[in-house]
């Protein structure tokens, strides 16, 4: 198969699993065989338990890129990876790889509890691909970069879990190889440690290796990656660029719940939910830039005293804003049958980098009574903001700022360095 | 069968490091240290030496050096063995999040399994060999077929190691049988007594290949002759014969591991 400037070239890439219990034990096993045998050997039974995983996905990737695979739970994803990595064989199609693949996906699954840091690091680079030349050469730099150097001699079932992720991800990031496949490892740590992760990604794609980078946080694919690979129950939903694969995600969430959706007494559903610039539809936006919240909603019978509410999450479903149409002056709302509401909330974006959802509900207006609710019913991106760090900003100048004599301050004299006693 | 052994020898290196996590492990925290190496054919090297005095007592004949240092000359390589399999038998699963979630020739745990307990065979090994030149067993030019013996012994070990290993993965209950196949052949192997006193039926006991390698390690080092040549061949064609086996099936089934673990 011509490869040209291809590394990874994957064919009409399938799996198929079977649901249920797979024979165990012999002694499970040779009662089943006799009893098939007897009954003529349908083999339609077996086949009635069988689900594609992964049907038919073909893409390519070229050298130097970086290629998100993204997907809601049980899209594919991982099985993608574990037929990537060779963990599994595909039922059909092929995969085409020039190079070594090396994956950064449970990347302390080799280490063993009872070995120190230093004995997991040799053993955990074995595992990984490297010879021991290549780790001893590597072993400072391995170290430097978990910032374990304190407890690289005690055994890592002392560590914490965030200390035994760290060094795991920090052997797996000093491989290098010609495809490097990245599942979720990025939430490892805390901060610091992700922007570390991050820019060794970024100098790993710098240096010329191939990223597939597998992942749920949307915004580190859309950093990391130009094009990305929209997967859907084992299918390609699109192959392109990031961000239009993002959107197209998101817009198939919300599809999937105007269909089903019923949370309240189902007389009146948020029809859709969407975000916008004075532009138009938009996912990113500038941070202290407008943002606008459209809610439209729909009424099967008369429903009076509504109030629509936003409400602005974070990742983890944590509130960091709400407001509705009554606190903001609208009055109790009324829709009649066959009515639709039609809200837009405009709201000064002080949000610093990250993504965001909005929830959208609507309430009866005095007892607070949900008539519907839709959850993460958008999702948003803010960026640049590089001088703020956290969830919002508070917009931050500096006001003053100079060195002068200790005299002339009010605590001239001998430093008192504050301690902390412990009992 | 190339392609495997060619994987394995790029990745010897791994190979290395997984048999000396097993050694570094089984050490780490233990009370006994080395003498675990020792425990093992200390106890089949008195159990035998039971058996030689009952032997003796039956027959009226009196018990030898010789027996004595035959017994301890085939109980090292033996409990080896033994303990060889058994580790090699649990090495895929108990390696479950390696199986299931890196990809890695699979081949190195039932083989790093197989070279860990060599480590400890190398232990029993030295000291059967101090206790030899105590009693003054001597040396002759037959010890030059002693390395390829235990080479012989390590294969066939290595190739149950690995056909039962991924015969586990698939049914549990194969832990149990090798469990108790180890268990009881001893009674088959020539380890507490020599083949030739069954007579006539000593053929059937030298078809288990084990039993020409252990009767070959006695002969050598022991008796100072050199050991039955078409038995020894036998052992060897088996050993080759199984070990490529192991290998092409392996090869077969390694894909199907992730799954069916």
């Amino acid at each position: 198969m011509p490869m040209g400037d291809n590394v990874l070239e994957v064919r009409d890439l399938s799996k198929k699993f079977r649901r249920g219990e797979i024979y165990g034990s012999l002694r499970d096993l040779l009662p089943a065989v006799t009893h098939r045998l007897f009954r003529g050997g349908s083999g339609q039974e077996l086949d009635r338990r069988d689900f594609w995983a992964l049907k038919d996905v073909s893409f390519s990737v070229r050298r130097g890129e970086a290629f998100g695979i993204i997907g809601g739970n049980g899209a594919g994803k991982s099985t993608t990876l574990k037929l990537l990595t060779g963990i599994m064989r595909p039922t059909k199609g092929s995969i085409h790889v020039a190079g070594r693949v090396s994956a950064l996906i449970e990347v302390s699954a080799g280490f063993h509890q009872d070995l120190t840091g230093r004995e997991n690091i040799y053993l955990n680079g074995a595992i990984l691909g490297m010879t021991k030349e290549e780790i001893r050469r590597r072993f400072d730099a391995i170290v430097a970069f978990s910032g374990l150097e304190e407890f690289i001699d005690t055994p890592v079932k002392r560590y914490s879990s965030g200390m035994y992720a760290r060094l795991g991800f920090s052997v797996a990031a000093h491989v290098d190889p010609d495809v490097l496949l990245v599942d979720e490892v990025l939430s490892v740590g805390d901060y610091l440690f992700q922007r570390k992760c991050i820019e060794r990604m970024n100098s790993v794609i710098a240096s010329g290796a191939t990223v597939v980078f597998v992942s749920h946080n949307l915004r580190a694919v859309a950093n990391l990656c130009l094009r990305s690979l929209l997967l859907e129950r084992g299918q390609v939903q699109m192959i392109g660029p990031t961000a239009e694969a993002i959107r197209t995600y998101y817009k198939r969430g919300q599809q999937q719940r105007a269909t089903g959706a019923d949370n309240g007494d189902g007389g009146v559903v948020i029809m859709k939910v969407a975000v916008h610039d004075d532009r138009g539809p938009c996912v990113e936006f500038e941070s202290g830039g407008k943002l606008y919240i459209t809610v439209e909603a729909r009424a099967q019978s008369l429903h009076d005293d509504m109030s629509v509410v936003i409400q602005i999450v974070d990742d983890h479903q944590y509130p960091l804003f709400d407001t509705c149409t009554q606190r903001l002056g609208a009055g109790a709302l009324t829709l009649d049958r066959d009515q639709m509401l039609k809200c837009t909330f405009e709201l000064d974006l002080s949000l610093a980098e990250g993504t965001f959802h909005v929830n959208a509900f609507l309430h009866r207006y005095v007892t607070d009574k949900p008539y519907d609710r839709w959850l993460s019913a958008a999702t948003f991106f803010v960026v640049g903001t590089p001088d703020v760090r956290g969830i919002v900003t508070l917009h931050p100048r500096l006001a003053e700022c100079h060195v002068s004599k200790a005299s002339d301050l009010e605590l001239a004299g001998p430093i008192v360095v504050r301690q902390v006693a412990y009992d | 069968m190339m392609d495997s052994i060619r994987e394995i020898f790029d990745r010897r290196d791994l190979l290395y490091i997984i048999a000396w996590r097993e050694i570094k492990v089984k050490y780490k925290q233990s009370v006994m240290g080395m003498l675990w190496a020792v425990l093992m054919p200390g106890i089949i090297i008195c159990a035998g030496l039971i058996v030689r005095y009952a032997f003796a007592m039956a027959s009226g004949r009196s018990i030898e050096l010789s027996d004595l240092t035959s017994v301890a000359v085939k109980a090292a390589p033996w409990a080896f063995f033994v303990s060889a399999l058994r580790f090699g038998t649990n090495s895929l699963i108990s390696n479950v999040n390696l199986v299931t979630k890196i990809y890695l020739p699979r081949l190195v745990f039932p083989l790093a399994a197989v070279f860990s307990q060599l480590f400890d065979f190398l232990i029993a090994g030295a000291v059967v060999a101090m206790f030899l030149l105590i009693v003054g067993t001597g040396v002759s030019v037959h010890l030059l077929w002693l390395p390829l013996l235990i080479g012989s012994l390590i294969m066939l070990a290595s190739a149950f190691a690995i056909i039962f290993s991924a015969a586990s993965l698939f049914f549990r209950d194969v832990k149990y049988i090798v469990e108790v196949l180890l268990t009881f052949a001893i009674f088959f192997t020539p380890v507490f007594y020599e083949s030739s006193l069954f007579g006539k039926w000593a053929p059937l006991l030298l078809t288990n290949p084990v039993s020409p390698l252990l009767e070959g390690i006695s002969a050598t080092v022991i008796l100072h002759q050199s050991p039955s040549l078409p038995w020894l061949a036998y052992s060897f064609v088996f050993t080759g014969v199984l070990f490529a086996l192991a290998l092409v099936m392996f090869k077969k089934l390694e894909p199907f591991f992730a799954e069916s673990i």
